[in-house]
């Protein structure tokens, strides 16, 4: 089988000078320059390519382009193991591995292959028929369902190539380099506009690259390369080829997948040069030439290996210069496949016979038939083929008048069957850019119609519906022309070349050939085994919408997303339900195109350039001290400073038992900060917040929360008068940004008269954070200027001076429950701050503490934390904090929902403590708490903070739990893991009840 | 993806935008004064209009303003931008 036996001596566009070699399913072949892979393993006789997704049955080769359905591999091994390779795609290089997908243990003895003769029991929708039921065994079939499907392994190991992105600005595109994009671009380029022509095929032609016709009096391939070479004169054209168009989104953008280096050897592909690149383009005009696809027939067995679409057939033939079989039956239900009969026979391929569905085709088919000494059976269809692993022969009967098969039956013996039932235009792009499609009549498909596109875009040639070659030029030319015009180019009159003249299409629709078996199989689907029974038994059981019948059955889902299933299926179900095709409908094409790598959607942004990080100027102190960092948004925080030795839970209770015995240090740099200035400063705060500013006075501090209009808390922080008419504003970490918006959108949108400026000054200032009884000796140690007595300096007021002799704005706030100092210093100066104040507390015990113990602090001390205690749905009452909302005032954001019903309603979950009667063990954050007294039991309640305290020696929790303001004292029981909890429902306040500490 | 006029920059990338919904939605003057469907229709209900339609924008990761723009919501494509305050434009709607 390995000899190079289909390889014909002469013609195509290979280079049989040099051997390629490249190993498939471990075995060693040889191809040539400008081989496939698929042309390759065609011209070395291998027929059998792999097994189907889901019966396992043996298939072959069909297409020759981005069509194929069968032929998708496994490439590469290791670190460069690539899935979903398309064998029709991808250029041979010295030592290319492949491998057949989903067949075990070889593609000639695959053991699912037992499936297919079970293939009655599994039809459409089998596996949720099947293993849904009952539902709570799912997850034991669940296991053995995936390893069966699936199309290839997922590597195991890291991809070693890197990916990158490209930006850019075209005047005109145009996606296709047949012979209405190539004349399009030959159009257009003297005119100096930028433009950009892509082509997926690693040669530009389209085509013409397998076509035997004259353009100009010379052959169709060699004006493709003249056509080339004068483009390649031209600076303003770029040509892209190896590059898919894959994506077209709103404002004519474009995205396109340029494949770098699949096509070298692995020994010449350079580190740092990227293996596919994703271009991102803004074009001006786009001009779609994407060709067009043959359409398969659906008749019996028809997925043997050796049963090739005809366009296919002839890319071999005089493309690779490859016969695709020694003989060869031609099946068809239109003109086009005629002319490749007399192609494989002039090439030495004896065709058989060839069968036509129609009774009179055009006396011109006939005539070119009997020249070539080619038998035509007209009026017949092939109902079977015959062979498992290769084409033996076909069954031929004649059709009746209603279709349906004769008495009479002919066997033909043949290694081929080239079949064509009429072209598809490739309308994906088309449809992705916002375009609706027509139906046919004539050319039973669907092609784009103009007057649905809102965007920039010219469909021209085949896949505009029309597809002789000379309206494919004159099309292109025609276009360029316009599309110049559109953008304000120069463009000389347009015109195009004479070619010879193509072969009328006129399909006739058999949309089903009968079978003499009931049990046949007929598909429509190869790439995911949906037969034509399987889209009647969907039809059947009320899978009626286009849309439904595709997620049932998986009718042109996967990799090849139906490119030559799409229409078949749609016609039957049409049929089935006796309605017109275009009252059918179809589904609409999405992005992308063809499958893209998440490599390339990754592109550079993997590893450490995966995620911004933010860091606080104090960030390589943090590392000397040995912190353990933990992601807080995008900013990196230290969660504890674990000593030699130390657990994460021992560093964490010796933090926390630092700062209530001694001082701890904590950097709060992180918190948002706002500047307001003007005016109506003020006004905005008491807009902003729950509770009333009126009586804030210039170097003091209050707290706030904030609601959105709904009445739900927000935000919550602490905001200083530094001045008249000038406030410094603190946010939590998370929502920095988030609340600088806000306020924005309500100055820009609602309030735009309003005397008043914000700045976000973030990461202007540093904090510092010194909190514990020994923190006042502490800063009188480091050195300040700011009086820090009682009467002086109380809790929640702001001074300005210097610390450390570093200039500094102090902010004695506090939310450990301790006595406590915020110093905000300008960044550069934190980390000579925190020097100071390490040293200077070396003989107080100075203890830096991280995320975790602050947490636990603030629980102790009943301190909400955004987004633990509240979650969008939590009111400032729910939290017994009636005491922050300003009831007397006449508007805040939020107020007038805080009296819907809903919201003031009883029994909402309120915020409580929760004391466990087993004191060591802590509850998970989460866990509900379930109300046991009613016979349906459900949720009363769930923990939204719980700690190991070192205060109080023992575990502790808050949670909202329904009415629970007026349930302290209750028991309630958790169910965790399937154990019953019980705990005693208190205050949500475990120290320093009276703020004694605070205001020392 | 779109490409937005920006009223104050030109025309820049979508994902330099934030989408703000709806335009010209008027929050109650005293909203104490109004009933809980006035108050509801104001927080919660938006039209869903198939065609032009008036809605917000800012230039997020540009120079941080809102505005406002028409568009259609079958083609994507904006019709109008103007600026906060401002009605929209004549003729279009």
């Amino acid at each position: 089988m390995s000899n190079m036996n289909s390889r014909l001596n002469n013609g195509g566009l290979i280079d049989r000078s040099q051997q390629i070699s490249f190993t498939f399913n471990n075995k060693a072949y040889f191809g040539v320059p400008g081989d496939t892979l698929a042309s390759a393993l065609l011209a070395n006789g291998v027929d059998l390519i792999g097994r189907s997704f889901k019966l396992h049955r043996p298939r072959g080769i069909m297409a020759a382009g981005v069509e194929e359905c069968n032929a998708y591999l496994q490439v590469g091994s290791g670190d460069r193991h690539t899935t979903n390779v398309n064998a029709t795609q991808i250029e041979i290089y010295e030592g290319l591995t492949a491998k057949s997908v989903h067949c075990w243990p070889s593609v000639e003895h695959d053991i699912g292959a037992l499936v297919g003769a079970f293939s009655r029991l599994l039809p459409s929708g089998f596996y949720y028929k099947t293993f849904m039921w009952p539902a709570k065994f799912w997850h034991l079939y669940e296991h053995a369902i995936r390893s069966s499907a699936g199309l290839g392994k997922a590597p195991e190991t890291e991809d070693i190539d890197t990916y990158e992105y490209r930006y850019d600005h075209f005047d005109l595109v145009i996606v296709g380099s047949g012979p209405a994009g190539l004349m399009a671009a030959r159009q257009a380029a003297p005119s100096g506009a930028n433009i950009l022509l892509v082509e997926q095929d690693f040669r530009f032609g389209g085509s013409l690259l397998a076509d035997t016709a004259m353009i100009n009096n010379q052959p169709a391939a060699d004006w493709a390369k003249h056509t080339l070479d004068e483009l390649k004169g031209f600076k303003n054209v770029t040509l892209l080829p190896r590059t898919t168009l894959t994506g077209y989104y709103d404002g004519n953008f474009l995205t396109a997948l340029e494949r770098v280096t699949d096509h070298l050897p692995v020994n010449v592909r350079r580190s740092g040069i990227a293996r596919e690149r994703l271009w991102k383009i803004r074009a001006g005009k786009v001009i779609l030439a994407t060709g067009s696809i043959e359409r398969p027939l659906v008749f019996g067995n028809n997925d043997r290996p050796g049963v090739m679409l005809a366009s296919g057939a002839r890319t071999y033939l005089n493309r690779y210069g490859v016969q695709p079989g020694q003989k060869a039956v031609i099946f068809t239900n239109n003109d086009t496949a005629y002319e490749v009969a007399t192609e494989l026979q002039q090439k030495g391929v004896t065709v058989e016979a060839l069968i036509d569905i129609r009774q009179n085709p055009p006396q011109a088919m006939s005539k070119l038939a009997s020249s070539h000494n080619i038998k035509v059976l007209t009026g017949c269809a092939v109902h079977n083929v015959l062979g498992k692993k290769k084409v033996k022969g076909v069954e031929v009967a004649s059709l009746t008048a209603q279709n349906t098969l004769g008495s009479d039956n002919l066997r033909i013996n043949c290694d081929l069957v080239v079949q064509s039932s009429g072209w598809t235009p490739t309308v994906h792009l088309f449809s992705q850019a916002g375009g609706k499609l027509l139906f046919d009549e004539e050319q039973l498909c669907l092609r784009p119609d103009p007057t649905t596109i809102s965007q920039q875009l010219l469909s021209v040639g085949s896949c505009n519906g029309n597809f002789s070659l000379t309206d494919a030029l004159r099309e292109g030319a025609q276009a360029a022309h316009q599309a110049l015009l559109d953008c304000s180019f120069e463009s000389t009159e347009s015109s195009w070349p004479k070619a010879s003249e193509s072969l009328p299409c006129t399909p006739q629709a058999l949309w089903r050939v009968p079978g003499r078996k009931q049990n046949i199989k007929r598909f429509v689907d190869l790439h995911n085994d949906v037969s034509s029974s399987d889209i009647e038994l969907a039809n059947r059981e009320g899978y009626r919408s286009v849309e439904h019948l595709k997620r049932y059955t998986a009718t042109g889902m996967g990799p090849d997303q139906g490119r030559t299933s799409n229409i078949n299926a749609l016609a039957i179900l049409a049929e089935e339900q006796n309605r017109s095709i275009p009252s059918v409908g179809t589904t609409r094409f999405r992005p992308p195109y063809t499958p893209i790598s998440f490599g390339a959607v990754a592109g550079r942004r993997v590893g450490e350039l995966f995620q911004v990080r933010r860091k606080s100027s104090l960030y390589e102190a943090h590392e000397e001290a040995g912190a353990v960092f933990e992601p807080a948004g995008l900013w990196m925080r230290p969660d504890y400073y674990p000593a030699a030795g130390e657990t994460r839970e021992q560093a964490v209770l010796r933090e926390c038992r630092g700062v209530r015995e001694s001082v701890g240090i904590f950097d709060a740099s992180s918190l948002g900060k706002l500047d307001i200035q003007g005016p109506d400063a003020l006004k905005l705060l008491n807009m902003l917040y729950a509770n009333g500013w009126n009586t804030l006075k210039s170097g003091a501090c209050r707290y706030g929360v904030m609601l959105k209009e709904d009445g739900f808390i927000f935000d919550d922080g602490v905001t200083a008068c530094l001045g008249e008419n000038h406030y410094h504003m603190t946010t939590t970490t998370g929502n920095a940004e988030t609340v600088y918006s806000w306020i924005e959108e309500w100055l820009q949108c609602e309030w735009l008269d309003w005397d008043v400026y914000v700045t976000p000054v973030t990461t202007q200032w540093a904090a510092i954070s010194i909190a514990g009884p020994k923190a006042r000796d502490l800063l009188n140690k480091v050195g300040t200027d700011i009086d820090l007595s009682t009467e002086a300096f109380p809790h929640m007021q702001f001074r300005e001076g210097t610390v450390a002799d570093i200039p500094a704005r102090v902010f004695r706030i506090s939310f450990t429950g301790e006595h406590s100092y915020e110093i905000n210093v300008p960044s550069s100066y934190a980390p000579a701050l925190w020097q100071a104040l390490m040293k200077a507390g070396e003989n107080l015990g100075i203890t830096p503490f991280g995320l975790e113990a602050i947490h636990r602090l603030r629980a102790e001390k009943g301190y909400i934390a955004v987004g633990l205690e509240t979650d969008g749905t939590v009111t400032p009452y729910d939290l017994g904090m009636s005491w922050a909302v300003g009831k007397k005032k006449a508007d805040f954001l939020g107020k007038r929902s805080l009296s819907l019903p809903d919201l003031s309603r009883t029994g909402r979950r309120q915020l409580v403590g929760l004391l466990t009667d087993t004191p060591e063990y802590v509850i998970p954050e989460g866990a509900q708490i379930r109300l046991e007294s009613t016979t349906q039991p459900r949720s009363q309640g769930h923990v939204t903070s719980s700690y190991m305290s070192s205060t109080l020696n023992r575990s502790m929790a808050l949670a909202m739990l329904e009415n629970g303001l007026e349930r302290h004292g209750e028991k309630v029981t958790l169910h965790i893991d399937g154990k019953t909890v019980a705990a005693q429902v208190t205050k949500p306040l475990f120290y320093d009840e009276d703020g004694g500490l605070l205001n020392a | 993806m779109l490409l937005i006029d920006c009223p104050f920059c030109g025309a820049r990338e979508e994902h330099e935008f934030h989408y703000g919904g709806q335009a010209h939605v008027i929050r109650p003057e005293d909203p104490e004064q109004v009933d809980n469907k006035t108050w509801a229709e104001y927080k919660y209900y938006r039209k869903n209009t198939m065609g032009l339609q008036a809605e917000r924008w800012q230039h997020s990761f540009g120079c941080g303003q809102w505005f406002n723009a028409l568009r259609c919501s079958q083609t994507h494509q904006f019709k109008a931008i103007y600026k906060m305050g401002e009605a929209p434009p004549e003729g279009l709607k």
